[in-house]
């Protein structure tokens, strides 16, 4: 039994996926049904396992393909953490799209192609081989393609070509990584170190510069980020599954996963590959930061705030001590409360109040109060301030920076706080200091979109206030790097 | 009656009987008989599997004075690949080729025509003598032409032509070959040629032999006659020609140089037919990226796909040989070449669907098919996962197994071409899949029944399943190979 949970983690969402393509667009009760009792399953295993986990307890599956090809799931801690993320998202962005989108045309489509992109993201996270990683990874990538190209105009045809063009050089560049690595060491399982000492230096440093190409597009790092803002075309739902539930997660948590368990922190360091991974990971937060400030349009500003954001996670990876380390592995998941939140609350201005453009939000705050507070809580916590999610990443990374003799992560986190200052604080005085266009409509009678951005801004909030707390992701990142999980 | 004799003796059977039998019940036969066929099949693959080869002495005469007829993994493998498509093509020909939707010709010529391709197709599978194969090859050849020329139409019987005078070409070639190894060695049993003591002539007959299956595999620079034969067939016989037919001059090669005489294989001639192979796919890509008609799209990535199999000579063969991920290039190739088989022709099928809708396979008129039939879009995208070789497919195994062999044996250069060539892969394949997905015009004509829209997306679920369930396939093909594929990683 035990050795069957992450397979059955794994099915909660495969298995609606597959139900979903066959549906009738007309079955709405039965695929609803389908979607939300897999989300609502998975968070009971997962919840399940979190108390067995937390005791030492580490699940596995194996399933051989073909020789060198063994799909791996394993569950320890590192696993549990991105997966639980996902789950609880997921859950809460299944609610929101049933509601978002009523009774649309397509929608067997978009949910099936929807749970398939959780499942892969499940895949990708329970993944105990860099080869099983790769194969989610890949399935994430094309399930993502429909999601993105939903609309089916020519905005969202254009981002969609754009996501694969960026997407499918890049996984050339993973696999090649792989099997140049693996060739030299046989198959990578993420519990045990491989040994490197078979490939010269040069050659490592070139497979880590493969691993970071592959991996760096999802994450958006600079300059592989351009196909995220285009992807804003998206639906807010599929803006949500993007941001903060699957697919940049999937590049920063591919990153972690190189750095800890394939080349280990010390090898990185040895290598010297940590520090220009740093600086590359300074480089994008600064340069999202700017690229948001510029933008007019609401989602667009928030696209470019994710790239920024996602770079914390890489940078605290990169630094490669504990506390970089842990406050990266936090991130991921403040990240995520934090900007699921801001794009639910976009896509609630976008369908209820017909608002795009920042120039819209004037005086929409007393209008629209669940809504605002929440956008507001978001941004507020994405700029760092106490005691929201985003304000323990900065100390952590701050600390890890200095730990790892690289004190100009400091300067680099003051002035990404000014940035995000910057390009937040506008929009939050125009939500509630400013007057109302007279022609101005809108109203927040939509539970079922409103109750989801509510519970996830409690969720970033919990996770400031109650920092200190073993239960909070950052009471878990503590405890994967206490135990080891990582190396 | 012996499984082997069944699979060349009951198409055969079912040819003669949709000539002779008065129409409704000659068309009745004919499924019969692919009906009989694949189960045969079925049988044979399982009996290879679980109680060893097969092997029949034809007549009770053992080599040099006579023929034997051997299963290995490689033979079943290939034979249930193409039992899978036979009986999908088979499925869509009763409605493509029923009586009055077709000309009259062509609904008589159809079935008898694909019996013969699947009993020659079985030959070359199974056939362990040189004079054999050529017999096997020049009757699948002829079949292959008649079902190119089935419509009559002039361009059809233009490519038909063109066709023709390579193939006879390349039989030519391949006979003369077989000649000198008859004087030189005086048998034509693969297995006795392997163990002769070498003669001078030997070189040349390999190479006579290797250049004429490759203007039947459609090797770059032997491929022009391709991609007008195969975009100008009726959709069910593209799938066989484009998924099957190649397959079986390239078993014949890997059977002349890993099998027959790997002594002869030189780095400067393995090296040659990466070469040619890493041309076929830039210029079959290439040749894909340029076409506007979706059938010359898939028959032009027949093309890029061929070149593909083609890069394990210099990873499995020469020097290579003793490399311990030698077999699993070897194992790698087949792989390609069987989901290939299997996702081109699912491809060429949900054509056939669009076309029969749209009335043109001109990508402009094909725009918004994926809303009025979903199941065949999502078989073709089926079809391109493995085509480009991302996971989990067949494609993707293969694609992993012959990198790993190249990067192992320090010849990095084949896996770039891998790589590159899926890159180009999803660039071609890319521009259909946008305008089906893009929102358009619905054409007229009503989409075909579920059931029939299903069969595509079957076949390339099977290709895609060849990935996610590879352990199985690959024990399989280490039956009955002189270097055990155990190795892989």
């Amino acid at each position: 039994m035990t050795a069957l949970l992450p397979v059955l983690i794994l099915l909660t969402s495969l298995v609606p996926a597959v139900i979903t393509f066959f549906l009738d667009q007309e079955s709405h009760l039965l695929r609803n049904a389908l979607s939300l009792g897999g989300a609502v399953l998975k968070v009971a295993l997962i919840v399940v396992m979190l108390f067995a986990v937390a005791g030492g307890a580490a699940y596995e599956t194996t399933i051989p393909l073909a020789p060198g090809l063994v799909l791996l799931l394993r569950i320890d801690a590192l696993a549990l953490l991105f997966v639980s993320l996902s789950a609880t998202l997921w859950l809460l962005t299944t609610i929101y799209a049933i509601a978002y989108f009523g009774t649309q045309p397509e929608l067997s489509r978009f949910f099936g192609f929807f749970s398939l992109c959780v499942a892969a993201t499940t895949g990708i996270a329970l993944s105990g081989s860099l080869i099983s990683f790769f194969i989610f990874f890949e399935l994430l990538t094309l399930s993502t393609w429909p999601l993105v190209a939903h609309k089916q105009d020519e905005a969202s045809l254009k981002a969609a070509r754009s996501y694969l063009l960026y997407a499918l050089p890049c996984s050339a560049a993973l696999l090649w990584a792989i099997v140049w690595l693996e060739s030299a060491t046989g198959p990578v399982l993420f519990t045990e170190p491989p040994d490197l000492d078979g490939l010269d230096p040069m050659s490592l440093r070139a497979i880590f510069a493969l691993f970071i190409l592959g991996f760096g597009m999802k994450a958006a790092i600079v300059p592989l980020h351009g196909w995220l803002p285009a992807a804003m075309a998206a639906p807010a739902p599929v803006s949500a599954l993007l941001h903060a539930v699957a697919v940049v997660k999937a590049g920063a948590f591919g990153v972690i996963r190189v750095i800890y368990d394939v080349f280990g922190a010390a090898r990185v360091a040895e290598l010297g590959v940590g520090i220009p991974l740093a600086v590359l990971a300074s480089a994008t937060i600064i340069w999202g930061s700017l690229r948001a400030l510029q933008q007019h349009d609401i989602k667009k500003r928030l696209a470019f705030s994710t790239v920024s954001q996602v770079s914390y996670i890489v940078l605290g990876a990169a630094l490669a001590g504990p506390y970089g380390m842990i406050g990266g592995l936090a991130h991921l998941v403040h990240q995520g409360l934090m900007k699921i939140t801001l794009f639910f609350c976009a896509g609630i201005y976008d369908v209820r109040a017909g608002v795009r453009s920042i120039a819209g939000l004037n005086g929409l705050g007393p209008r629209m109060p669940w809504t605002s507070t929440c956008f507001s809580l978001g941004a507020l916590g994405m700029i760092g301030l106490p005691p929201m999610a985003g304000f323990v990443s900065k100390i952590y990374l701050g600390i890890g920076g200095l730990e790892s003799g690289a004190p100009w992560v400091l300067a680099v986190l003051a002035a990404s706080t000014l940035l995000n200052a910057a390009y937040f604080l506008p929009l939050l005085y125009r939500l509630w200091f400013l007057e109302p266009s007279p022609d101005a409509t809108g109203d927040e009678n939509a539970p079922a979109l409103v109750v989801p951005a509510v519970i996830a801004t409690l969720g970033a909030l919990g996770a400031g206030v109650l920092a200190a707390s073993a239960v909070s992701p950052l009471g878990w990142a503590t405890l994967i790097a206490e135990r080891g999980d990582i190396r | 009656m012996s499984a082997l004799v069944t699979l060349l003796v009951l198409p055969l059977a079912g040819a003669i009987a949709a000539i002779a039998l008065p129409s409704p019940v000659g068309r009745t036969a004919a499924l019969a008989a692919i009906a009989a066929t694949t189960g045969a099949a079925i049988v044979l693959m399982a009996t290879v599997a679980f109680q060893g080869m097969p092997r029949l002495e034809m007549g009770g005469w053992t080599p040099p004075l006579g023929i034997v007829l051997v299963a290995d993994g490689l033979s079943v493998a290939l034979i249930v690949m193409t039992a899978l498509v036979m009986a999908s093509a088979g499925l869509a020909a009763r409605h493509a080729f029923a009586p009055g939707t077709a000309g009259e010709r062509a609904a008589f010529g159809f079935w008898p025509l694909m019996l013969l391709l699947w009993s020659a197709l079985n030959v070359v599978f199974l056939s362990r003598d040189l004079f054999n194969l050529y017999v096997g090859i020049e009757l699948l050849s002829l079949a292959a032409i008649g079902l190119v020329a089935i419509d009559g139409k002039a361009t059809a019987l233009a490519a038909a032509m063109r066709y023709m005078i390579f193939a006879l070409a390349g039989s030519l070639l391949y006979l003369a070959g077989v000649v000198l190894i008859h004087a030189a060695h005086g048998t034509l049993d693969i297995d006795l040629i392997a163990t002769r003591t070498a003669a001078a002539p030997d070189g040349l007959a390999l190479a006579l032999m290797t250049a004429g299956l490759m203007a039947k595999t459609a090797l770059f620079p032997f491929h022009v006659w391709l991609p007008p034969a195969h975009a100008g067939a009726p959709a069910p016989a593209s799938a066989m020609l484009s998924g099957l037919v190649p397959k079986a001059s390239f078993a014949i090669l890997l059977r002349l140089w890993f099998d027959t005489m790997p002594d002869r294989a030189s780095d400067g001639a393995l090296t040659l037919i990466a070469l040619l192979g890493t041309a076929a796919v830039i210029w079959g890509s290439l040749g894909a990226l340029a076409q506007v008609r979706l059938k010359l799209i898939v028959a032009y990535s027949t093309v890029a796909q061929i070149g593909y199999l083609f890069l394990v000579f210099p990873l499995a063969g020469g020097a290579s040989a003793g490399v311990p991920w030698a077999a699993g290039a070897w194992t790698g190739a087949v792989f390609l070449a069987l989901s290939h088989g299997l996702a081109k022709a699912a491809m060429f099928l949900a054509v056939g669907h669009w076309m029969a809708v749209a009335g043109s396979d001109r990508l402009s008129d094909l725009r918004g098919l994926a809303q009025l039939m979903p199941m065949t879009a999502f078989a073709f995208a089926l079809s391109a996962v493995t085509l480009v070789g991302l996971p989990p497919s067949g494609g993707f195994t293969g694609k992993y197994l012959v990198m790993t062999a190249a990067f192992a044996s320090g010849q990095w250069a084949w896996a770039l071409v891998m790589g590159g060539g899926g890159l180009l892969a999803a660039a071609y394949l890319y521009r259909p899949m946008a305008v089906l997905f893009a929102r358009g015009a619905q054409a007229g004509a009503a989409p075909p029944s579920r059931a029939r829209q299903a069969v595509p997306l079957l076949l390339a679920s099977a290709s895609v399943a060849l990935g996610i369930a590879s352990a199985g396939p690959f024990d399989l093909l280490a039956i009955g190979r002189p270097l055990a594929a155990e190795e892989g990683l």
